[in-house]
């Protein structure tokens, strides 16, 4: 028990996916024009991650080591596709606005990287927790990203207006440029943070 | 006369308006990873060129006449990813054996391709967008430069900013996000030059 809350918290916070090891950086800026949208890929990715840990820790003793990317590809692809028909059966609305970047869910460095790296060696119960760990660390990161986004590009947040009338959005922040922008404006506060904490 | 305005159309927006870099987000990681130089950043542009237009003719084939016959079309990730892996792998050993001298100059970039979201990306944008097959290879091969022309720009960025003077917290990943971020702001210049 220990050990799963131990494995937990390496996701969320030591580990960090998106702001400490800098995988899966494509959805990160792609999908975070707005924190819903932000929810949305991050839960969609989140039980992708625990699916497809649970099945490859399963089976990590059966798969054959030199043929393992294919399989692990193959097992992620499914799940994928699965999210991909309840999102568009039950929220069309969001599989509208996340659109293409739900089957690039695949190719996210996140989901392969945990397959290889963790679920291939680990137990099948710590393998779970893994995926849910960072699962949302990986979605608290992108609600963040999302927030901070649309708070400055459209003065709302999950659509309700907070900054009043008289704020003047600026728009670019829910463009292309400002994803970059805030990516690498967060990551550098982090490390100044560190830093600051390293010294203490 | 108009399907060859309409080809050209379709190149340029690929290349610029459309970039899948700097404004939809595909192949971030290789864009980051391998852009620390201008010649490594020309290499991989080319292999990816290559693969790209290859993978949308391919994966094009497939969807019309087995996914789309076989009513088989909720399997398309899955196939796709995995025809691209095949493809990549094959490519390699093709030109292995035909052209030693490029394969030494693409080599370790090939393998990195199948992780390339962009490829995946372009292949399911063709089917989306309905085109034809001429349509979809030159849509591939637009995309791709469009990747190159990103990556080497970025690259000859990066090389003079290893002399800068930039505070220590921004050093390395962060510094380059926002100096893509300047460069995804100039290529907003080109939108709204060509509606599609």
């Amino acid at each position: 028990m220990k050990r799963f809350l131990e494995v937990l918290k390496n996701g969320i916070i030591t580990e960090n996916p998106t702001f400490r090891l800098v995988l899966g950086t494509c959805p990160t800026l792609a999908v975070t024009t707005s924190a819903i949208n932000g929810v949305g890929m991050g839960v969609s990715t989140m039980a992708v991650l625990i699916c497809s840990n649970l099945f490859i820790s399963l089976l990590r003793n059966v798969i054959p080591s030199k043929v393992r990317i294919p399989c692990f590809v193959v097992v992620i692809a499914t799940f994928v596709t699965i999210v991909q028909m309840l999102l568009e059966a039950y929220v069309p609305s969001l599989h509208q606005s996340l659109g293409l970047y739900i089957p690039l869910i695949v190719v996210n460095c996140i989901i392969l990287g945990r397959a290889e790296a963790f679920a291939s060696k680990n137990s099948v119960v710590l393998s779970i927790a893994d995926g849910i760990g960072m699962g949302i660390g990986f979605t608290f990161a992108l609600t963040i990203m999302g927030a901070i986004r649309e708070i400055l590009g459209a003065g709302t947040i999950f659509g309700i207006n907070i900054l009043g009338s008289s704020f003047e959005p600026v728009l670019v922040m829910i463009l292309a440029p400002g994803a970059f922008f805030v990516y690498g404006g967060l990551i550098g506060i982090l490390n100044k943070i560190q830093e600051k904490a390293a010294v203490k | 006369m108009s399907g060859f305005v309409n080809i050209v159309l379709i190149v340029l927006a690929a290349v610029f308006v459309n970039n899948y870099v700097l404004s939809q987000f595909l192949g971030i990681c290789p864009f980051l990873g391998v852009s620390k130089k201008v010649d490594t950043a020309v290499g991989m542009g080319l292999a990816v060129v290559f693969v790209m237009a290859l993978a949308s003719a391919v994966t094009y084939l497939i969807q019309i006449f087995i996914l789309n016959k076989l009513n088989l079309a909720y399997l398309q990730t899955i196939v796709f990813i995995l025809v691209i892996a095949a493809l990549v792998q094959f490519v390699e050993m093709f030109l292995q054996k035909a052209s030693p001298t490029l394969y030494q100059s693409l080599g370790v970039y090939l393998p990195l391709i199948t992780t390339n979201c962009a490829v995946l990306g372009v292949a399911i944008t063709n089917i989306d967008r309905g085109y034809n097959l001429i349509e979809t290879i030159f849509n591939g091969v637009g995309g791709a430069l469009g990747f190159t022309l990103s990556i080497v720009l970025f690259a000859g960025i990066r090389e003079r900013m290893e002399l800068a003077d930039i505070p220590e917290c921004l050093k390395g990943f962060p510094i380059a996000m926002i100096s893509a971020g300047l460069m995804a702001l100039a290529f907003l210049g080109f939108q709204g030059l060509i509606q599609l």
